[in-house]
């Protein structure tokens, strides 16, 4: 496939690695931000063909997993009631909520409509006059831009029936809000190259000043991985700290105009709490005043929702990087993707998941096995 | 919002502050995973099911094949179909049910899936289909013209296969309790002599062999489904591999499993092998063949193709020393032409399926969950 295939090249992944063995002279502990970086690093084996001197350590970037709790108990709410189409991309309908899950509001009568783009729900509003049609808006600036859009147009349309739940988030702040923490390790960090496709690169040269770390913007196909930790490598062998761009063919340094223009417009920065981490200021997004009429929370009054989360599982020190998911006692045992603890157990992109997938192996060390065929 | 970080993290994280969500229960109420062939559908069948249908045996109850001990460790074997004895015959004996959204589709409709499907499954046993049953339950409302769309769809189908349509059932149910149209077939067929082929005959050292191109049906479905239109060459392989089987046992008759990967793809139809059989199985994955037009569909849709669902595809476990002649007499046929060998059987981490990726690294192939969900990003 075009642009698939090429960057997933074994002889010149041979060539990344050997690169990066032989510049390599001492530990460094890499973040990749992306929980889809993750799951490329894990599926493909790239952590385990390194050199063992580099820690590839898992970000918070799932935006399944940091959605709160309390955001998934207002959606299940409103799902629940009578007369109302509750949209959502696939991978929220599985993640729990306080006992229980879209899945299961739609087994008890629930409409809940898997979609794949929020203009869909758009739709379904205009072909359905006499329901309350409701988006699940979350997501990293990847998923903001096309939410932005719907609300606009929803305007636009004048429709009165749609309206959105809203839990976007920011990347920088989570950034600034790991290095902070006094338990961080990183030293260099491998930026999510498509939040970088829409926002460009402007945001990161301060946070990599202040907190002296190389910041590359990083692809998601195995060669781009290879490519954005080679640099990273070269930038802390060199002892530089410089934001770099190692995925052109997708992040212009203005990133998407249209598109900030966009967010600009229908969104406001606000704080935001991190499933798992806590509350990061500015690091969210709702909608502005002027699209406050279709924001969800406030036309089914959910507002007053507050839960209490039980403190079972270690998915906060997964998701800030202090822990291997293998690592948490409940991996694979009590926490599995069937009965999940947390939300990084439940959607693909989260880091508990991608190694419950690939890494468990029954008792077996899969590096001893040997190859078919 | 391009405006630089304007929040400053207040003071440090507090990491005693983060905290999780209690553990779901089992659901009870179904959910759309339990018929997604993955944990959820397995769970419910040896759960419920199972216990359900054997219990009379146990407690002495018979009643004909099925209450006897026999009938309910065939059952409790889980096979594609099962295999029984009746006046001296061994029978392959099989039935499913096709509800399948849109009912027409690239390359087939819900009428050949039901005869093909249950033709597979008697092939996985090494049997030929010989006759079926066919039960339609129709919506209240539908269209007599699309009934007969299907209907001649099934017709052709079977003639194509070489089976017979030899009973039926017809229902109507009120508008708004069904689907349109919603079909079941079951088949028997006759088992040749010298023939075992189960799921829990994988030995180590077995050669692990995929029919051709995986991951067409699924995407040639989802590329006309409703809100997830988009285009694509893809046509659903459906197709009746009787005639595949018969080659590959004139090749030799000491095939050891054979299994159709429909539901929850290769990925669910090898971990079922390696779980029945208490063996591990090794995958090359450069060594599978996935189309570059399904792979572009599943990387845009975030689904992982080898768990995507198969309509004319087996994988074989075969042992070592006939594998190159049934890799040849697959290749042979028209159904089989891209057949590959895409690893083994292993003594080591039995029950459990193991990739070694296109960069040399490994990971664990696991069966799915339920039901494959697009990602968000």
């Amino acid at each position: 496939m075009k642009y698939l295939d090429e960057f997933r090249d074994p002889a010149l992944a041979r060539r990344l690695f050997d690169d990066i063995a032989a510049t390599v002279t001492r530990p460094w502990a890499l973040m990749e931000v992306c929980g889809g970086q993750t799951h490329s690093i894990i599926r493909h084996g790239i952590d385990q063909l390194l050199p063992p001197e580099i820690e590839l350590i898992h970000g918070p970037g799932c935006p399944v997993c940091v959605t709160p709790l309390e955001t998934i108990d207002k959606a299940l709410e409103i799902a629940s009631r009578p007369g109302v189409v509750f949209c959502s991309f696939g991978d929220m309908l599985r993640v729990p909520g306080s006992g229980r899950d879209l899945f299961r509001v739609r087994g008890e009568g629930g409409d809940v409509r898997v979609v794949y783009s929020p203009l869909d729900a758009l739709r379904i509003a205009q072909d359905e006059p006499g329901k309350e049609v409701v988006f699940f808006g979350i997501g990293f600036e990847t998923t903001a831009p096309p939410n932005a859009m719907t609300v606009h147009q929803a305007k636009l349309l004048g429709l009165e029936n749609f309206s959105m739940l809203v839990s976007h988030v920011r990347v920088p702040p989570a950034i600034e809000a790991i290095m902070t923490s006094p338990a961080c390790r990183v030293q260099g960090f491998l930026a999510a190259g498509h939040v970088c496709s829409v926002m460009g690169t402007s945001e990161y040269p301060p946070l990599a000043e202040r907190f002296g770390v190389p910041i590359v913007v990083t692809g998601f196909e195995p060669l781009d991985l290879l490519e954005g930790i080679r640099r990273t490598v070269r930038q802390l062998e060199d002892g530089r700290h410089e934001v770099e761009n190692a995925y052109p063919r997708a992040v212009p340094a203005e990133g998407n105009p249209a598109a900030r223009a966009m967010l600009a417009d229908v969104f406001e920065v606000t704080d935001r709490a991190w499933r798992g981490i806590g509350v990061i200021p500015s690091s969210g997004w709702r909608l502005s005043e002027r699209y406050r009429e279709f924001d969800a929370e406030h036309r089914f009054d959910v507002t007053g929702i507050r839960t209490a989360e039980s403190a079972l599982c270690r998915s906060g020190d997964v998701l800030q990087g202090l822990l291997k998911p293998s690592g948490c006692g409940a991996f694979g045992t009590v926490c599995t993707p069937r009965t999940p603890l947390g939300a990084t157990m439940v959607s693909s992109e989260g880091a508990c998941s991608a190694y419950y997938l690939y890494r468990r192996t029954g008792g077996a060390r899969v590096e001893e096995v040997r190859s078919g065929g | 919002m391009d405006d630089p970080v304007t929040g400053t993290a207040d003071g440090p994280l507090d990491l005693g502050s983060w905290s999780c969500p209690v553990p779901l229960r089992d659901s009870p109420t179904l959910v759309l995973g339990h018929g997604g062939g993955g944990q959820l559908s397995a769970e419910l069948v040896e759960n419920l099911f199972v216990p359900a249908f054997t219990s009379g045996a146990a407690r002495g109850v018979t009643g004909g094949a099925a209450g006897t001990g026999e009938g309910a460790g065939v059952l409790a074997s889980l096979a594609d179909s099962a295999v029984v004895s009746l006046g001296g015959a061994r029978l392959a004996f099989s039935t499913d049910s096709y509800v399948v959204r849109p009912m027409f589709f690239p390359g087939g409709s819900i009428g050949d899936l039901a005869v093909n499907g249950t033709v597979n499954d008697l092939a996985m046993s090494g049997a030929q289909a010989a006759y079926l049953s066919c039960g339609f339950i129709l919506e209240e409302g539908t269209p007599v013209e699309t009934v007969a769309r299907v209907a001649t769809a099934l017709g052709d189908a079977a003639r194509l296969a070489g089976v017979t349509v030899v009973t039926g059932d017809t229902k109507v149910v009120d508008a708004g309790h069904g689907d349109g149209v919603f079909v079941n077939t079951a088949g028997i067929g006759l088992v040749p002599e010298g023939v075992d082929i189960r799921p829990q005959r994988a030995r180590p050292g077995d050669v692990v062999i995929v029919s051709g191109d995986i991951g067409v049906h699924g995407v040639a479905v989802m590329s006309v489904r409703e809100g997830l239109e988009f285009g694509t060459e893809v046509r659903s392989d459906s197709a009746p591999l009787n005639g595949l089987v018969a080659a590959m046992l004139s090749a030799t008759l000491d095939l050891h499993v054979l299994r159709d990967p429909t539901r929850g793809g290769l990925s669910a139809s090898l971990n079922e092998i390696a779980k029945a059989s208490g063996v591990g199985v090794s995958v090359t994955e450069s060594a599978v063949p996935v189309p570059g037009e399904v792979a572009n569909a599943c990387a845009f849709l975030g689904l992982d193709p080898w768990l995507v669902a198969n309509e004319g595809k087996l994988v074989a476990f075969v042992p070592p020393e006939h594998a190159d002649a049934v890799l040849a007499a697959m290749r042979a046929h028209p159904l089989g032409t891209r057949a590959a060998i895409v690893g083994s059987a292993v003594e080591e981490h039995p029950g459990t399926v193991v990739a070694r990726t296109g960069l040399g690294g490994t990971r664990v192939v696991d069966l799915p969950l339920g039901e494959q969900l697009p990602r968000i990003c």
